[in-house]
């Protein structure tokens, strides 16, 4: 499937085809208060995925890739086309080599929380989106406090925050004040919250944020230009070097995203690994992170589905990921089942999430549920943080709750 | 050859045992395999895997009666080893603290010019500094002279099992420097570790090659018994080893005649 036709119907409705022929902003210009910096990476990153034609790889290629002792780019585009789906046997085994050298039988827990789910933004798959009428909350400090603690309670020590992406509901100021109540928690604290400038970034890690994550979502920014219509987040430019711009604030690592499902995952898949590998390559010591979402029914459209990105083709791009950069972090998200979630750690996963509520002030009884918001989409693992620690430990795997330390 | 007990030290500490455990990726059960199997008197601990109190805490794992080494793991400058070196003495209050300060999430090798600043304002603290290193005799000369307690060279990069890949240049170091050189990272079999040792190595560091061995408690025991050949070689003195070629027939010097200079 070419990435020009590709098209996820189960992502379309009437409202949103009639939005989307309406005259929209620019998507490639970036909108006065955002940080242009001068980096080449996006426009490699682009390139390098507009000329990767994945049908050229033949079984040969696949095999060089998979007994290469440091694999090239060449390599991983090999191991992410159709040519490698005979070969998933041998890329797992070989993922599994590589995860266990790298992390040992490590494997990190952590939760994400929901402090607000206002969003600025019209992405047509998510939940969130601005035009989906669904409840609206923000949670005030007193209530971050009451989720957080309710969280630490479980043992875990690392804590993912998130927003939906509103810079007027949730202002930095806003996501400062609960990095600096999550530090009192937690030892390790990351972000998954709207793009930002470098300063804001260094304000976020003075306040004891480390982690970055932002979802690229997708990398043709054609298609992208389709299904994020409006808000800050249509800039594709801005969100692309939000990973570099984190960096250049001091942030420790960094997580990289698409959102399987939404174009031609094998292309989207590529450019994030070839994100990932040339902003480590300028900024060596960034820890880097995959995250591997598929797409994901929603509320007031159950029938959202990842279509051509079935098991298979998810571990496909698991491993690639693992084979091609075989030090980074890789998160499985409970978009997926405790079957494949199980499977994935036992192979090159090495942190997952527990205990995971995708709505707002879901974790402590304190919150009034009127004070509480509806999910961004609905998970397929309702495990809690006791059934997750002891699925790892029968899997012979060793359960860690913090291997940082701010300094 | 001396019969008196083998015994080495380490800031003011006498330890028989020349088996340290890295503990940093793998079941915090192989530490108790590597303290009865191998009698490792030292185990390092990442202190950003401690978490008192708390859920799979590192801390709780490590015998009383073992040294506990906490290391900087996650240091990216001298300024963060050495505010991690001050949290490990007040979680741990041990004084020995390993040095590893890495800016590359890639290799993981070690980053020399920051170890020695780090080496050099620690030492003055009063820590027993262990650095480990690139095996550089320059950037070694600066620890010892910067106040180290012992060299720790890398044999090849962490995790890769390679074995001694600098093997030429830890030659040098334990050569020339008047510390212990303990070899850290690489060791991948009980061979390398015995050659390690054979070579004068004070001690060596291992971990993975352990932690992914089919028997667990069997490789530490590999592992204490190949540590301890190569140090009595060592210490024996090692035969001429004849390398591949025979010894020349005709000597070089047959030419040679005690009355010099007739004809």
């Amino acid at each position: 499937m070419s990435g020009k036709n590709h098209i996820n119907e189960s992502i379309l409705s009437e409202t949103i085809l009639e939005d989307q022929k309406e005259n929209r902003i620019d998507h490639m210009k970036y909108l006065p208060g955002m940080e242009q910096i001068k980096s080449d990476v996006m426009d490699q990153v682009v390139d390098a995925m507009n000329r990767y034609d994945y049908t050229k790889y033949t079984a040969a290629d696949v095999r060089r890739a998979l007994a290469a002792e440091d694999r090239t780019p060449e390599d991983f585009a090999a191991l992410l086309s159709p040519a490698a789906l005979p070969y998933l046997e041998e890329m797992a085994q070989a993922a599994k080599i590589e995860t266990r050298k790298h992390f040992g039988n490590s494997v990190c827990m952590f939760t994400p929380l929901y402090i607000a789910n206002y969003c600025e933004n019209y992405c047509i798959y998510c939940g969130f989106n601005c035009h989906n009428k669904i409840h609206r909350a923000q949670l005030n400090t007193e209530e971050i406090e009451e989720e957080m603690a309710a969280i630490a309670k479980s043992g875990l020590q690392e804590i993912l925050i998130l927003t939906g992406e509103s810079r007027n509901r949730s202002t930095v100021q806003y996501i400062g004040e609960a990095c600096k109540i999550a530090r009192k928690y937690f030892r390790v604290i990351g972000i998954e919250v709207y793009p930002m400038n470098s300063d804001e970034y260094a304000y976020l890690h003075e306040c004891g944020a480390d982690y970055v994550t932002v979802f690229q979502e997708t990398y043709n920014s054609d298609k992208y230009e389709t299904l994020h219509l409006a808000g800050h987040k249509r800039i594709f430019p801005y969100r692309i070097n939000a990973q570099e711009r984190a960096l250049m604030g001091g942030m420790r690592g960094v997580g990289f995203a698409a959102l399987l499902g939404l174009d031609d995952f094998r292309k989207d898949a590529f450019a994030t690994g070839m994100h990932a590998y040339l902003l480590q390559r300028k900024y060596p010591r960034a820890e880097i992170a995959f995250s591997c979402p598929r797409l994901r029914p929603i509320i007031n459209n159950d029938r959202i589905n990842p279509m051509d990105v079935h098991e298979r083709q998810l571990l496909q791009v698991v491993c690639a990921y693992r084979l091609f950069m075989p030090f980074s972090s890789i998160t499985v998200s409970t978009r997926e089942c405790p079957r494949v979630r199980d499977n994935l750690v036992n192979i090159a996963v090495t942190k997952i999430s527990a205990g995971s509520k995708t709505g707002v002030g879901s974790h402590s009884d304190e919150i009034a549920d009127g004070d509480k918001g509806d999910e961004q989409f609905i998970i397929s693992d309702d495990r809690d943080v006791e059934e997750v620690y002891h699925a790892l430990q029968n899997l012979g795997l060793q359960p860690v709750m913090s291997d940082y330390i701010y300094v | 050859m001396n019969q008196m007990k083998d015994t080495w030290k380490l800031g003011g500490h006498e330890f028989t045992s020349r088996f340290i455990l890295g503990s940093g990726k793998y079941s915090l059960e192989l530490i108790r395999a590597c303290v009865e199997n191998a009698g490792a008197q030292i185990v390092t601990m990442a202190l950003r895997r401690a978490n008192e109190g708390g859920l799979a805490n590192i801390l709780d794992y490590i015998p009383k009666n073992v040294t506990m080494l906490p290391n900087t793991s996650g240091a990216r400058n001298a300024e963060e080893a050495i505010r991690i070196a001050h949290l490990s003495r007040e979680i741990s209050g041990s004084d020995f603290i390993k040095i590893e300060i890495m800016r590359d999430t890639k290799y993981l090798l070690p980053d020399n010019q920051e170890t020695i600043r780090a080496v050099d304002a620690l030492a003055k603290e009063g820590f027993v500094v262990m650095p480990y290193m690139y095996p550089d005799l320059n950037c070694a000369r600066d620890m010892r002279d910067a106040g180290a307690a012992c060299i720790m060279p890398l044999g090849a990069p962490i995790g890769t099992n390679k074995g001694l890949a600098t093997k030429e240049f830890i030659k040098i170091l334990i050569r020339e420097i008047d510390l212990p050189i303990i070899v850290d990272a690489g060791i991948g079999r009980p061979s390398q570790a015995c050659e390690a040792m054979e070579m004068g190595a004070a001690a060596v560091m291992a971990n993975t090659a352990i932690a992914t061995a089919g028997n667990i408690q069997v490789m530490a025991e590999a592992f204490k018994k190949a540590i301890e050949a190569g140090r009595l070689a060592y210490r024996s003195g090692l035969g001429r080893v004849r390398e591949d070629r025979a010894d020349a027939s005709s000597p070089l010097t047959g030419f040679l005649r005690d009355d010099e200079g007739e004809a």
